[in-house]
């Protein structure tokens, strides 16, 4: 006998529990990469010696990604003409209003640094390009020049600030078991500092500069693994519904994704390959970066998706 | 006099399961299609022959501890009076932060692209009236009042009757109270 329950059958109300499609992962994982990119131009800026043109260029990705991210996240909004909404309130106890402030200040704070950390020449090139612009740019790289100590200090408070943020937004949710833990907050900065250090690898970036990238990754790599594993710990050792949680990465259906694509794919073979590459046993390619790439966006991917089953 | 505080008591042994109360919400609320602010839940134990089921009448508890209006990042959720969670839908990006931290699963997307949920009725009950559901319900199962007045109905119930609420462990101090 088949007995069917027809109370509230309805697709707006029965899939409840998934609220949120890939719009989210893809800004956790552009937000996350960008806090890397402050964090880590702002350490190789501070660096005493020869900067690469390439270099000086790099902080710009930062403000793009929070672009490219912002814009999934205003995709996700189901009232798109409401988004200012978000500007006139702060409510600290909601991540989400956190993250809109923190988004907001990334890019007064970042396109500065990026303006000052720019060459001359560089700089001359773009104010021409960017037509009626250039006076701004101009203005704005006289105010930041001598300024560009702060400013990449606040720079790396920023996006510290942002790096951690991604994670915390998921871990304050806490009707979801798989997010219910807060190592979320550091295990999202780690990532996205790899991911961040994988982005400017790919850029042709000096072989000193790219050597400091690849040991940094290294450090990340190793916090990622430690967090993780602390994460998994944490709630197997909870409640019932964590360890439920915990099961979906480990043996449920979440389990060859989280293996195969976060742990071999994003963390273990680069780690490896970065290591024979600081060996000198391998020359150094864009294999390793584009493999932390794929598993930082797995990672946010099967947190936000395994998060509600 | 003290702050109202409203609740609702569900008498699981009077539900017979009808859904009255979720088309009266629909008609009251003039829901859209698919959009619910209260729905039944058959929940039923054990091995043939010896099964127990209960039916719930189940909507948004209007928690004691509101995780989703901490998670608003606007404001648009908020308590009102008697304790009610409210969502100002001009206030409403549908972000879905509050569905996401929501244990209950009580919120939806109002094809608006506001969220939507249960209101406890508030703008019957500022006239006097109860909640279109508890109107409605045929087998009486449904006792909506103010649990801070000890001689409300509700509080009666609540204090005689043994009940239970939904996920006491998420931490959010439901007031909705399903009498066994």
């Amino acid at each position: 006998m088949t007995e069917l329950d027809v109370a509230r059958h309805s697709h707006l109300v029965d899939p409840q529990l998934h609220v949120w499609g890939w719009e989210i992962p893809v800004y956790l994982f552009l937000g996350g990469m960008a806090a890397g990119v402050m964090i880590l131009t702002t350490l190789l800026l501070a660096r005493p010696g020869e900067r690469s043109r390439a270099l000086r260029w790099l902080p710009f990705a930062a403000p793009a990604l929070v672009t490219v991210g912002m814009v999934a996240l205003f995709l996700d909004l189901e009232h798109k003409l409401f988004v200012w909404r978000f500007y006139l309130a702060f409510r600290w106890t909601s991540p989400m209003s956190w993250g809109a402030w923190i988004l907001l200040v990334v890019y007064p704070v970042s396109l500065l640094v990026a303006l000052a950390a720019l060459a001359d020449d560089q700089a001359g090139w773009l104010a021409g390009r960017l037509g009626p612009l250039g006076g701004l740019v101009r203005r704005a790289r006289a105010l930041a020049l001598p300024r560009a100590e702060g400013l990449r200090a606040a720079n790396l408070v920023v996006g510290i600030g942002l790096g951690l943020y991604t994670g915390v937004l998921l871990s304050t949710l806490g009707a979801r078991a798989l997010w219910a833990s807060s190592v979320l907050g550091p295990l999202f900065l780690v990532s996205g500092l790899s991911t961040g250090a994988a982005l400017l690898m790919l850029f042709p970036v000096s072989h000193d500069e790219r050597h400091a990238l690849a040991r940094w990754d290294l450090w990340a790599i190793g916090a990622e693994v430690v967090l993780l594993l602390l994460f998994l710990v944490g709630l197997a050792s909870g409640p019932a519904a964590s360890q439920a949680a915990a099961g979906l990465l480990l043996g449920g259906p979440y389990t060859a994704a989280f293996w195969a694509l976060v742990v071999v794919t994003g963390l273990g073979v680069p780690a490896l390959l970065e290591v024979l590459e600081g060996r000198k046993v391998l020359r150094a390619t864009l294999v390793a970066p584009a493999l932390v790439l794929v598993g930082g966006l797995a990672l946010r991917w099967i947190m936000v998706a395994a998060g509600q089953v | 006099m003290t702050a109202r505080r409203y609740a609702m008591a569900v008498d699981t042994r009077r539900c017979v399961g009808c859904n009255a109360c979720v088309i009266s919400c629909k008609t009251e609320n003039a829901l859209p299609s698919g959009g619910f602010r209260d729905w039944i839940v058959q929940e039923v134990h054990g091995t043939f022959p010896d099964l127990t089921m209960q039916i719930r009448s189940e909507r948004c508890n209007h928690c004691g501890d509101t995780p989703c209006v901490a998670a608003c990042p606007t404001g648009a959720s908020h308590v009102a009076d008697g304790g009610v969670v409210l969502v100002s839908k001009h206030k409403c990006t549908g972000c879905k932060a509050c569905m996401a931290s929501c244990p209950y699963g009580a919120r939806w997307v109002h094809p608006d692209g506001y969220v939507d949920k249960c209101t406890f009725c508030l703008h019957r009950v500022e006239r006097g009236q109860v909640p279109a559901c508890q109107e409605t319900c045929p087998t009486r199962a449904l006792t909506f009042g103010d649990l801070a007045d000890p001689a409300s109905e509700v509080s009666r119930l609540v204090n005689r009757r043994p009940n239970l609420v939904l996920q006491p462990g998420a931490g959010t101090r439901p007031y909705v109270f399903f009498l066994t």
